[in-house]
C-alpha cells in the first residue's frame, strides 16, 4: 500500500467513522482509533494523536452551531474545563509512560461503557431541588430555550461533577478520544443538568480538553500529517454530513446496531491488548 | 450626545465565539487539504511505514520546525501547520472568553478562564518537558 492508497482508506473509513459517531452522539473517535489499529495495523500512538485533531476539528464546527442556540452553559463549560484540562494533561503525561497493551485494554472498557451508555433511554430531571451552594456562587444555575419560552434550571453535586470531569480528561488525553460518555454521566447524573444543557455543554469543553492533550502529542511527535490530515479532514466531513442527516430523522436502529459494533470492538481492543498484539 | 457604547452580552459572546471556531476549523481544514495535495503529488507512491513508531522528526514537532518547513513549501509541513492552527482555535476562543467576562465585569469567570489558559499554554509550550 502507498501512501495514496493509505490516505483514501483512511478519508473514506474516517467519513463513516464522522457520520456513524455524529448520529449516535458518541463521537467519530471512539471507532476511529480501534479502525486504525486493529482494522490497518496503525500504531496506537499515531492512531490516538490523529484521533485527538479529529476531536478538536469536530467540537469546534459543531459547538459554532450550538453556542449560537443558547443551550451552552458558558460558565458550567468554562468552570468544568479545568478539571477536563487537567486531566488531559495527566492522561497525555500517562500516554507516555503506559505500554500500548494497557492502553488498549483501558480503550475496551470505555468503549463497552459507552455502549451501554449509548442505549440507555434518557430521563429528563425536575427542578424542584435545592441548588448547590457551590453552584449558586458560581452562578452556575441558569435558563434554557424550550417550546413554552426560557425554563430555569439548577445545578446539583458540583463537586463530584468537576471530580468526574477530571476523569474524563484523563481518558480524553490517554484515548484520544471526546470521552462525552464520562461527561454525560457527570453533567446528567452527578449535576443533573437538562439533556439539552450537558450534550451541548460537553461539546463546548471538548475541543478545549483535546486541545490541551493534542500539544503534548505534538511535541513529542505523536501526530503524523500523513495520518492526521486524512482523519481528520474525513471525520470533519462526516460529522457536518451526519449533524445535517440528524434534524431529518432519529436513528433509533442505528443506534443499536452501532452500540454493538462499539462492543464488540471494545472486547477485540482488550484482547489484543492482553494477548499484546497492539 | 448619545456615547457609542459596545454591550458586551452572553449572547453577543457567544455569537462571535462561534464565528471564531468556524474561521479557526476553515483555515486549518484549507491548510491541510493544500499540504495533503503537495504531499501526495511528490510522494503518493512511496510506501509507509506506520505499523512500527517512530514519532515524527524534530522539524514536524516544534512550532520553529513547522514554520521553516512551511516557507520550505514542504507538504508535510503544510499539514502540520493547519493542525498547530486547529490546536490553537479552542485555545483562541479560551483567550477570547478572559477578554470577554472582563467586558462583562465578571471577574470570577475572567480568573477561570484564565487558569484553563494557562494550562493550554503550558501544555502547548511546556508539553515536551512532561515527555
Amino acid at each position: 500500500m502507498n501512501y495514496l492508497e493509505l490516505t483514501l482508506i483512511l478519508a473514506g473509513s474516517s467519513f463513516i467513522a464522522g457520520l456513524l459517531g455524529a448520529l449516535t452522539g458518541l463521537g467519530g473517535g471512539v471507532v476511529i482509533v480501534p479502525l486504525l489499529t486493529l482494522g490497518l495495523g496503525i500504531d496506537l500512538r499515531y492512531a490516538v494523536g490523529a484521533s485527538l485533531v479529529a476531536v478538536i476539528a469536530t467540537s469546534s464546527g459543531a459547538a459554532a452551531a450550538y453556542v449560537k442556540e443558547g443551550y451552552t452553559n458558558i460558565r458550567i463549560g468554562m468552570f468544568l474545563t479545568i478539571a477536563t484540562t487537567i486531566g488531559a494533561l495527566v492522561g497525555a503525561y500517562l500516554a507516555g509512560i503506559l505500554s500500548t497493551k494497557i492502553i488498549a485494554i483501558i480503550f475496551g472498557v470505555v468503549l463497552i461503557y459507552s455502549a451501554y451508555l449509548s442505549n440507555k433511554s434518557k430521563e429528563e430531571h425536575s427542578d424542584d431541588e435545592e441548588p448547590d451552594p457551590i453552584a449558586v456562587r458560581l452562578r452556575l444555575n441558569c435558563t434554557y430555550p424550550t417550546l413554552s419560552g426560557e425554563k430555569h434550571y439548577n445545578v446539583d453535586n458540583v463537586v463530584a461533577g468537576f471530580g468526574l470531569m477530571g476523569l474524563a480528561g484523563i481518558l480524553s488525553g490517554l484515548l484520544g478520544i471526546g470521552s462525552g460518555a464520562v461527561k454525560v454521566l457527570a453533567m446528567d447524573h452527578a449535576m443533573k443538568l437538562p439533556f439539552k444543557v450537558s450534550t451541548t455543554t460537553s461539546n463546548f469543553m471538548i475541543g478545549v480538553t483535546a486541545a490541551a492533550s493534542a500539544g503534548v502529542y505534538l511535541m513529542r511527535g505523536y501526530i503524523d500529517p500523513g495520518i492526521a490530515m486524512p482523519v481528520m479532514l474525513g471525520i470533519l466531513a462526516g460529522s457536518l454530513v451526519g449533524a445535517r442527516l440528524l434534524m431529518v430523522f432519529h436513528p433509533r436502529v442505528l443506534r443499536i446496531v452501532f452500540g454493538v459494533v462499539i462492543l464488540v470492538l471494545g472486547m477485540e481492543m482488550i484482547y489484543n491488548g492482553i494477548t499484546g498484539r497492539l | 450626545m448619545m456615547k457609542e457604547q459596545s454591550v458586551w452580552t452572553d449572547k453577543r459572546v457567544e455569537d462571535i465565539m462561534g464565528n471564531l471556531l468556524i474561521l479557526g476549523v476553515i483555515i486549518a481544514a484549507a491548510l491541510a487539504i493544500f499540504g495533503g495535495v503537495v504531499f501526495l503529488i511528490r510522494h503518493g507512491l512511496e510506501k509507509p511505514d506506520y505499523g512500527v513508531f517512530h514519532g515524527e522528526p524534530s522539524d514536524l514537532r516544534s512550532i520553529e520546525g513547522v514554520i521553516s518547513q512551511t516557507l520550505n513549501f514542504r507538504g508535510r509541513g503544510i499539514i502540520q501547520l493547519g493542525l498547530m492552527m486547529l490546536i490553537l482555535t479552542p485555545i483562541a476562543r479560551v483567550a477570547f472568553s478572559v477578554f470577554a467576562f472582563y467586558k462583562e465585569n465578571d471577574r470570577l469567570y475572567v480568573a477561570v478562564n484564565l487558569i484553563v489558559l494557562c494550562f493550554l499554554l503550558f501544555s502547548l509550550f511546556g508539553g515536551i518537558a512532561i515527555k
